[in-house]
């Protein structure tokens, strides 16, 4: 077994890049609207969710396809972002889109069952105190859903990680771009003498999703979630 | 001072209690199901009465037919669970401080209060490793760091095995004649009321039945002042 080459390197960094700041972004987003599902009841509260549910249902492909559609570069969104100097298309930051969408539902799902969980008694409590939303939500439920968050955060990153149908229909294979790893392991299985680059990927997929199971354990009982319940 | 009226239906059991006051330590005195705790409910803002209104120091806090109904944040009521409901996550001191940042008049100091409750040793502690009759010190010393107007007690011996409500109820003596702050206290025991009320409301099946001073209290329970605990 030999080490990685550096084009495997580039992959792996750039994979970790991705799928890291794709549930660094959308976390805040997963929040506020896990806290509507579980708080609000608003009108188009059974839509909402059907269409959160959407890419874990849809192929990946069509998924990918309808982030060209609106994200490229003459895409309803991605025309107007790039005349304010966002663009997505065929570029990293099209993977992370990517990638956040996909794992968005995960993490929106995780962190709404534990914020169902908080004893709403609590926040009732807070509010006698003179605590408003804001401040219940940040001293009370976000604390006592961290388990939950923490868990949801490692999931979506996994899913984020091993990302293939949607990264490559929309933003393509572009070597140190947009090439990640499950991208660069597809590439190799089709190539001519590619089967040990495929094997060593292989086992770096191995390993990560190792590590962010262990991590998720980890975390998730150094938090708040746990102890109360003893 | 406080004046209530307060009508409200639930299911198969209705409440029509309207009494008004100016004791510093008011009791409702009632059987369990008398419909005590959603008086307290509606003082604090956590049940909004089908009709009536509640008048605090001249503040009209809710009045149905006005359209008027204070945000439970800044009604400035001081409420003491019969669970107690302190923050799992947080320890002693920042329970007992969690009210402190939304007051507007100038509370009791933290450090008497801690003498008064004898709340020293918990400071560093987590609500899951106190007592019964410990949490109920911490959850009445939270409710007063926040500076209410009116401290409500909602049964708050009830539970505790027989030597931690002595103390407690020792405790609740000692800060009614040493803060002078206005109570009212939600109460089946008539040793509680006589220990810690001047007036006393008199609830069955959800209708006041009449008001007596705490004297005539003690004699309508057998013209004794101490009675046995449960």
């Amino acid at each position: 077994m030999t080490a990685l080459t550096p084009d495997e390197w580039q992959a792996l960094a750039l994979s970790l890049r991705v799928a890291g700041l794709s549930v660094l972004v959308s976390l805040p987003f997963a929040l506020g609207l896990a806290w509507l599902l579980s708080r609000v009841r608003f009108p188009g509260r059974l839509l909402a969710e059907a269409l959160l549910f959407l890419p874990l249902t849809l192929p990946p492909v069509v998924t990918g396809y309808a982030l060209l559609v609106l994200f490229g570069r003459n895409g309803v969104i991605g025309e107007w972002l790039a005349g304010i100097g966002i663009v997505f298309a065929f570029r990293w930051t099209g993977a992370v889109l990517a990638a956040a969408v996909m794992g968005f539902p995960l993490l929106v799902l995780s962190i709404r069952v534990a914020f169902d969980n908080v004893d709403q008694r609590l926040e009732r409590a807070a509010e006698t105190l003179g605590a408003g939303a804001w401040r219940r939500f940040t001293t009370i439920v976000v604390p006592l859903s961290m388990r939950g968050i923490v868990a949801g955060g490692v999931l979506a990153f996994a899913r984020a990680f091993g990302e293939f149908g949607a990264t490559i229909s929309f933003v393509s294979n572009i070597p140190g771009e947009t090439r990640t790893l499950p991208i660069a392991i597809y590439e190799l299985m089709s190539v001519p003498g590619g089967m040990p680059g495929v094997q060593r990927l292989t086992l770096v997929a191995l390993a990560v999703a190792l590590l962010a199971t262990l991590a998720a354990a980890v975390l998730g009982g150094a938090a708040w979630g746990r102890r109360r319940r003893d | 001072m406080i004046d209530v009226r307060i009508e409200h239906a639930f299911g198969d059991f209705a409440i029509d209690v309207a009494f008004a006051s100016s004791a510093r330590a008011l009791a409702l005195f009632g059987d369990s199901g008398a419909g005590k705790t959603s008086v307290l409910d509606a003082i604090a803002g956590l049940l909004v009465p089908q009709r009536g209104h509640v008048v605090l120091d001249g503040q009209r806090l809710f009045d149905r037919a006005a359209g008027i109904a204070v945000p439970i944040a800044r009604r400035e009521v001081g409420y003491v669970f019969q669970d107690g409901r302190l923050f799992p996550h947080l320890r002693v001191r920042s329970n007992l401080l969690y009210g402190a940042h939304a007051r507007t008049r100038t509370p009791v100091e933290f450090d008497r209060l801690v003498d008064l409750l004898d709340l020293g040793p918990l400071l560093a502690r987590r609500p899951p490793t106190l007592s019964g009759g410990e949490r109920q010190r911490v959850a009445i010393g939270r409710a007063l760091l926040a500076a209410p107007r009116i401290l409500l007690l909602d049964e708050p011996l009830t539970g505790l095995h027989r030597e931690a409500r002595a103390q407690v109820l020792e405790h609740l003596r000692r800060l009614k004649h040493a803060l002078g702050v206005a109570t009212l206290l939600v109460s089946h025991q008539p040793d509680e009321v006589i220990a810690l009320a001047d007036e006393v409301v008199l609830l069955r099946a959800g209708a006041v039945s009449g008001k007596v001073d705490v004297a005539t209290f003690a004699a309508m329970q057998g013209g004794s002042r101490t009675v046995a605990p449960p």
